[in-house]
């Protein structure tokens, strides 16, 4: 790594340290939110049950007509298309039951150890009685355990996204890229180093949050921490560059702060991060899987909750990978040292 | 000797101003060229491109021979009107970043020496006082060791005395025959530092030559000044007045003739200032404009 490089990590990293007060925010906003999350809904967070349904259903909705079962008030049903993860869900209490049409008689699994699920079991029973069980056990995972994923990637965002974007239109607002425009600073130079500066930090704010969450709460971990480890690394470094491309030219703090904004609420709203994307209408899910938060947390969880490995990983992993080359490549060919 | 900076029809021309219009210059090595210009003449902009910031939009700018490339920010220093630097750092680490920006650089103690910065090296930056930060931006123009520095206003907004201090540091990095460009609206310090001087107005260099040779060029009189109440109900028509304020000036080739005219009118002679022409009074004359800090 040039010695450049080297230079201006270091100085980005001594600046963010020396910024107490927003170093502090970093450190406590997770774990605040996640107490806060985790009480008030320390009861789960469904007030309804929800019910995967297997079948050729095509794109029509679920209708009271396709079975009986489906006419039960107060459940959420919803297609289900992967057999292996939807019974993944059952074993793991995210839904209460996974009924498949496909065949005849019906066939269904259920969780033994939810309570939920013995309720469900018994009113298809009642419309089908020859339908077939398929028993699953294995212990639910508490809201807290399923939540923190979420919060971990939701401080990756906001510190990548506030932290860069923020940082650079300053700069940039300041003079200062100009001043370092006048050296044999080279733009691809100072971008690396702002990516691998804000990526160590994030990595050691995130290690620090996730040990702090883990300490209070006996975190659920599955799957490998170096696993995880290059989760959080990718991920943020697919925020990192996202936020490099939105600040590349523009000089106003307050049009980055608006477009940053853009940027991360819905993916706050709509990645998953407090509530499962299980069962939203197909044109949510699709605006989802456009935002890496949405990437970064399919894989996070699934190492955490399931312990998935590389292989299960890999669709996530891949998509962020790609994200990161595109957002790099735009932002550094779009990057302006000074404002117009 | 092919000079270090060469410049010819330089422009830079936006869609409703011609911000600068065909600058031509040679500057030799060791040499102190002051860029004097009003607000908007054009200076700042000249000086963007000679630094090699700002594309531009026609004309050619040569260093030692060669047009400027990759390893021109490498050779050259710089200090901006307004510089900013990245907060919480103190002035040791602000040297050490810029310095471990270039292949080649000076010694930071001997620059600390130099610009006299040994008591702050451990402050933030951003709690220097004005002579101070000018000093530590220098040192930062001075890292690398360059052998041409753009020094764009670098004493506004300071007292005098750092002001002074100031000069005497640019005097001692010429004295090390590093070539200096420097913008300034303060013309005792185009005078004091400046082997050239280039007056711009409307981005164009209106006069250039050293300040002696301007003002020898330009004006052959001096400047009388007495005080206004002084003057007043004499009878004083022979003379060309120029009322200014609380003063009345009277220019003339003839010192001695004017001065035994003002006796023969009974003026007390006690407060009369008699000064030769200034670089202010030929930028006043050339451009019809005040400069202004």
């Amino acid at each position: 790594m040039s010695r450049r490089i080297v230079a201006m990590i270091r100085a980005r990293i001594r600046e963010v340290l020396r910024d107490r007060s927003a170093l502090a925010w970093n450190f406590l906003f997770a774990p605040l939110l996640v107490i806060g999350m985790a009480t008030v809904f320390s009861g789960g967070p469904q007030t309804v049950a929800k019910v995967g349904v297997i079948g050729d259903l095509g794109a029509a909705p679920l209708l009271p007509a396709t079975h009986p079962f489906l006419a039960t008030p107060a459940v959420d049903f919803y297609p289900e298309v992967e057999g292996e993860k939807a019974i993944a869900k059952v074993q793991r209490q995210r839904i209460d039951l996974l009924f498949d049409l496909r065949v005849s008689p019906a066939r269904y699994w259920v969780n033994g150890e939810s309570a939920k699920g013995q309720l469900l079991q018994q009113l298809l029973l009642s419309s089908e009685p020859s339908a077939r069980v398929q028993p699953v056990t294995g212990a639910s995972i508490r809201y807290a355990d399923w939540l923190v994923p979420g919060l971990l990637a939701l401080n990756i965002m906001f510190s990548s996204l506030f932290a860069i974007g923020h940082v650079i239109v300053r700069y940039r607002k300041s003079g200062y890229l100009k001043r370092l425009n006048g050296t044999p600073l080279r733009a691809f130079e100072f971008i690396s180093a702002q990516l691998i500066a804000c990526l160590l930090l994030s990595i050691v704010i995130t290690g620090g949050v996730y040990a702090g969450c883990s300490a209070l709460l006996d975190l659920r971990m599955e799957g490998s921490y170096w696993t995880l480890l290059l989760v959080t690394a990718l991920g943020s470094m697919t925020m990192i560059a996202m936020s490099l491309l939105v600040s590349a030219r523009i000089a106003s703090e307050e049009l980055s702060g608006g477009l940053l904004n853009l940027i991360s609420w819905p993916m706050l709203v709509l990645s998953g991060v407090f509530f499962s994307l299980d069962g939203a209408p197909a044109l949510v899910q699709a605006a989802a899987s456009l935002f890496p938060l949405t990437h970064m947390l399919e894989a996070a969880r699934a190492v955490m909750l399931d312990g998935a490995g590389l292989v299960d990983i890999a669709q996530p992993l891949l998509v962020l990978s790609a994200m990161t080359a595109l957002f790099l490549a735009l932002g550094a060919g779009t990057f302006r040292w000074t404002q117009e | 000797m092919v000079p270090v900076l060469s410049v010819r029809e330089l422009r830079k021309h936006y869609p409703k101003v011609k911000a600068v219009d065909g600058v031509s210059f040679d500057l030799e090595q060791g040499r102190c060229l002051g860029l004097l210009g009003p607000n908007g003449a054009g200076k700042s902009t000249t000086i963007e491109m000679l630094e090699g910031l700002v594309p531009p939009s026609s004309g050619e700018i040569r260093y030692r021979g060669r047009p400027l490339d990759a390893d021109y920010r490498e050779r050259v220093g710089m200090q901006f009107q307004h510089t900013a630097l990245q907060d919480f750092l103190t002035v040791r680490e602000n040297l050490e970043f810029f310095r471990a920006l270039y292949r080649r650089g000076a010694d930071i103690e001997l620059l600390i020496e130099a610009c006299n910065l040994q008591d702050y090296l451990d402050r933030d930056h951003r709690r220097l006082s004005g002579g101070q930060r000018q000093r530590m931006l220098l040192a930062i123009a001075l890292i690398n060791e360059p052998d041409l520095v753009f020094l764009d206003e670098p004493t506004t907004g300071l007292d005098p005395q750092a002001r002074r201090n100031f000069w005497e540091l640019v005097r001692t990095v010429k004295a090390r025959g590093t070539t200096v460009v420097l913008t300034t609206h303060y013309m005792d310090e185009a005078y004091e530092l400046s082997d050239d001087i280039a007056i711009m107005d409307h981005g164009r260099i209106i006069a250039r030559g050293s300040p002696q040779s301007l003002l020898a060029e330009h004006f052959n009189d001096s400047v009388l000044e007495l005080p206004a109440t002084e003057v007043e109900g004499r009878e004083l028509s022979s003379l060309p007045l120029i009322h200014k304020e609380d003063r009345v000036e009277i220019v003339s080739a003839d010192v001695n003739g004017v001065v035994r005219q003002l006796l023969d009118a009974g003026l007390s002679l006690a407060q009369l200032k008699i000064r030769p022409r200034t670089l202010e009074d030929l930028f006043i004359q050339l451009t019809g404009k005040e400069l202004r800090a």
